[in-house]
């Protein structure tokens, strides 16, 4: 299959497509890290995360076309205030959520998730009755269209390029909030031995609503990331719910190194086979290997030593 | 307070009841559009009642349901599909007598999976064993490796997922997102006049209630009891010596044998099969269809499947945009208001009101079966 293609040309295609890899890469580490807060850290299934991504992308949605109709001088810096309104917006509305829904259900993980999905769908609709049930795409910026040519042969995109470092950005933002932060100290206290850390003064209440809170934040950022690299439709969150908790599990819950990992390995191995298969045959064999591996090693890649 | 008898008076006039809603209500008060629908809707309950011995009993929860429900379903419509494929009918076809979603995608012969098909007898076997086989694969894999809760749940979906993702990847060979379609005869009997949607209507719900009463029949031995007893300290019941894992393989493959027989049905009342029965989105919504009933109570399995599909038929008909926010407001409610569903609300509010206005004592405060574990 090969024999068309001289060495130049097959060095750029793989080229290419392990940067293609790099870019599905960096989607799945955003999606993937607001899950891994939420789900690692808490427990807590989520299945309306993708819904609150999409509210982080239709925020960027409405803010370009506020800047593009009103402040057209500052249109190539709006993806900015985009991002930050974004976190907030999915932030409140996760701190929300978690005060009037999940707080009474923290016991009961399985109910978390019915409940959770029936808020999925809530959103869903509300989107389509808002904003329509098109998909609807976001004029991106001047300097970020366009592609830089490495060689020849090879060209990458440059909005993939933002999107990978924004992926870049945001792990090393929460891996300093999860670290080296008073809260994240805390988060990882009340996972430990959620009566110990209360007994030491931790107010565990607020911590969960707040990490709730953050993880919806993120998730809102990685929604907002993906309107550069794509459009943007009421039901676009359900179709990354199930690759995104695969990433979490495969990952090793708990662990946002393995996050990173597996989100590493399951998109280059999709994009790879994806060169030779056709599409839905790569993320069949892909969503097969991750199941296979997770029946053979339930705790995934990484996991923290805890005592239940 | 178990009762030693197989059914106590409450659930043999909870069966009774059930039994004339079905086949002397419906039938008289229904014409019989409806009566196919509503036979339909009943199709999902054999996979609410397998969820209810799975999730309610068992605390296994499955999002991976519409994947046995697809299972059988697509066995019984291959059967059927290859019986309408004869030369005679497909004779514009390049390749005469195989199906025509293969000869539109240049497949020249059948598939070898496909041959055993021929057969009826092969294929009623199939709608039972391909899900059964599957369901014990996956168990054994997670079951002894003490995967539960919440993971099993995740893999379970991401099985929805792979199995809807590959029938429509694999158009040739599993007729793609529109499913296999256009079926016709059974051993060259019409299954779409009025008469013989009727009938298997009534096939349907004897089924049922071959189910219900096997259901039952596992709720009172020592395993359901067992199932319990692991659903709420699954470490004692493994110390006192029990085999957890078999014990959770043998309800998670009985489950998946009701969910394929209802697929089945499915397939011969409505005429097609396709890969929106198998994803994620009708997994999940036939999880919800037991949670309304009552995760604990079968025949409120029943009830909810046909509760909630008889509410979506309705609503999407006259307020299309309305019926998301049903539905997802009815999710939010029975987790957080109504843990016991439909089947605890009778037990818990009408039943001794009813009692008490009839002039009776009220019966023992006692939940039949404790309550759901966390």
């Amino acid at each position: 299959m090969f024999a068309d293609y001289s060495m130049a040309e097959l060095g750029a295609i793989f080229a290419m497509q392990g940067f293609a890899g790099l870019i599905l890469f960096s989607v799945f580490v955003l999606m993937a890290l607001g899950l891994a807060i939420i789900f690692g850290q808490m427990g807590v299934i989520n299945m309306a995360h993708g819904e609150f991504m999409i509210l982080g992308a239709y925020v960027t949605y409405l803010m370009s076309n506020l800047f593009a109709d009103f402040m057209p001088a500052l249109f190539s810096m709006y993806f900015f205030v985009a991002m930050i309104l974004a976190f907030i917006a999915s932030g409140l509305l996760g701190l929300f959520v978690e005060w009037a829904m999940i707080r009474h259900l923290y016991k009961r993980p399985l109910d978390t998730l019915l409940a959770t999905w029936g808020l999925s769908l809530i959103l869903q609709q509300t989107y389509r009755s808002v904003f329509g049930a098109r998909e609807v795409g976001v004029s991106i910026p001047d300097w970020m269209m366009g592609s830089l040519p490495l060689t020849d042969l090879i060209e990458v995109p440059i909005n993939g390029i933002f999107v990978m470092v924004l992926a870049v950005g945001i792990s090393l933002a929460v891996y300093i909030m999860m670290f080296r932060s008073r809260w994240g100290k805390q988060v990882r206290a009340i996972n430990q031995n959620r009566v110990m850390a209360g007994a030491v003064g931790i107010n565990t209440e607020w911590t969960d609503r707040l990490t709730f809170g953050i993880g919806c934040g993120v998730a809102g950022v990685a929604g907002s990331a993906f309107t550069m690299i794509g459009s943007t439709g009421p039901t676009a969150g359900q179709l990354y719910i199930v690759d995104t908790f695969l990433v979490v599990v495969f990952g090793g819950a708990g662990s946002l190194l393995g996050t990173i990992a597996s989100a590493f390995s399951i998109s280059q191995a999709q994009s790879i086979m994806e060169f030779f298969l056709s599409g839905s045959m790569a993320k069949v064999l892909t969503l097969l290997v991750v199941v296979g591996i997770l029946m053979i090693r339930p705790q995934g890649l990484f996991s923290l030593k805890l005592r239940k | 307070m178990q009762s030693s008898a197989f059914l106590s008076r409450k659930e043999m006039i909870g069966f009774a009841l059930l039994a004339a809603l079905i086949f002397i209500v419906f039938p008289m008060m229904l014409d019989s559009f409806r009566l196919n629908l509503f036979g339909k809707y009943l199709t999902y309950a054999f996979v609410a009642v397998g969820l209810a011995l799975c999730w309610g009993a068992g605390g296994i929860l499955s999002l991976g349901q519409g994947v046995f429900f697809g299972l059988g379903g697509y066995c019984m419509a291959m059967f059927l599909k290859l019986e309408a494929s004869t030369p005679e009918n497909t004779s514009i076809q390049s390749t005469p007598g195989i199906p025509d979603f293969m000869d539109w995608n240049q497949l020249t012969e059948l598939p070898w999976w496909w041959q055993p098909f021929y057969s009826l007898p092969l294929a009623l076997f199939a709608v039972v064993a391909v899900p059964v086989v599957f369901a014990f694969i996956i168990g054994v894999a997670m079951f002894t490796r003490r995967v539960g809760g919440v993971y099993f749940a995740i893999i379970t979906q991401a099985f929805a997922a792979i199995l809807t993702i590959l029938i429509i990847g694999q158009q040739g060979y599993t007729g793609g997102v529109n499913g296999i379609t256009d079926l016709r005869t059974l051993l060259g009997w019409d299954i779409r006049t009025d008469e013989a949607k009727t009938t298997l209507y009534f096939v349907n719900g004897v089924l049922l209630f071959a189910v219900l009463f096997a259901a039952q029949y596992v709720r009172k031995s020592k395993l359901g009891r067992l199932l319990i007893a692991m659903r709420d300290q699954e470490d004692r019941v493994r110390f006192s010596g029990y085999n957890v894992a078999n014990f959770k393989i043998f309800i998670f493959c009985l489950g998946a044998a009701f969910a394929g027989i209802g697929g089945a049905m499915f397939t011969l009342q409505v005429g097609f099969m396709s890969p929106t029965l198998v994803g994620i989105v009708p997994s999940i919504e036939m999880v919800i269809f037991c949670a309304v009933g009552g995760r604990l109570s079968i025949l409120g399995a029943v009830y909810g499947a046909l509760l909630v599909n008889w509410a979506k038929t309705t609503f999407s008909e006259s307020f299309p945009e309305l019926w998301l926010f049903g539905l997802g407001g009815l999710f939010i409610a029975v987790v957080m208001l109504f843990p016991n569903g439909l089947a605890g609300v009778w037990s818990e509010k009408i039943e001794p009101r009813l009692l008490a206005l009839l002039g009776k004592a009220p019966a023992d405060k006692s939940a039949p079966d404790g309550a759901p574990a966390e």
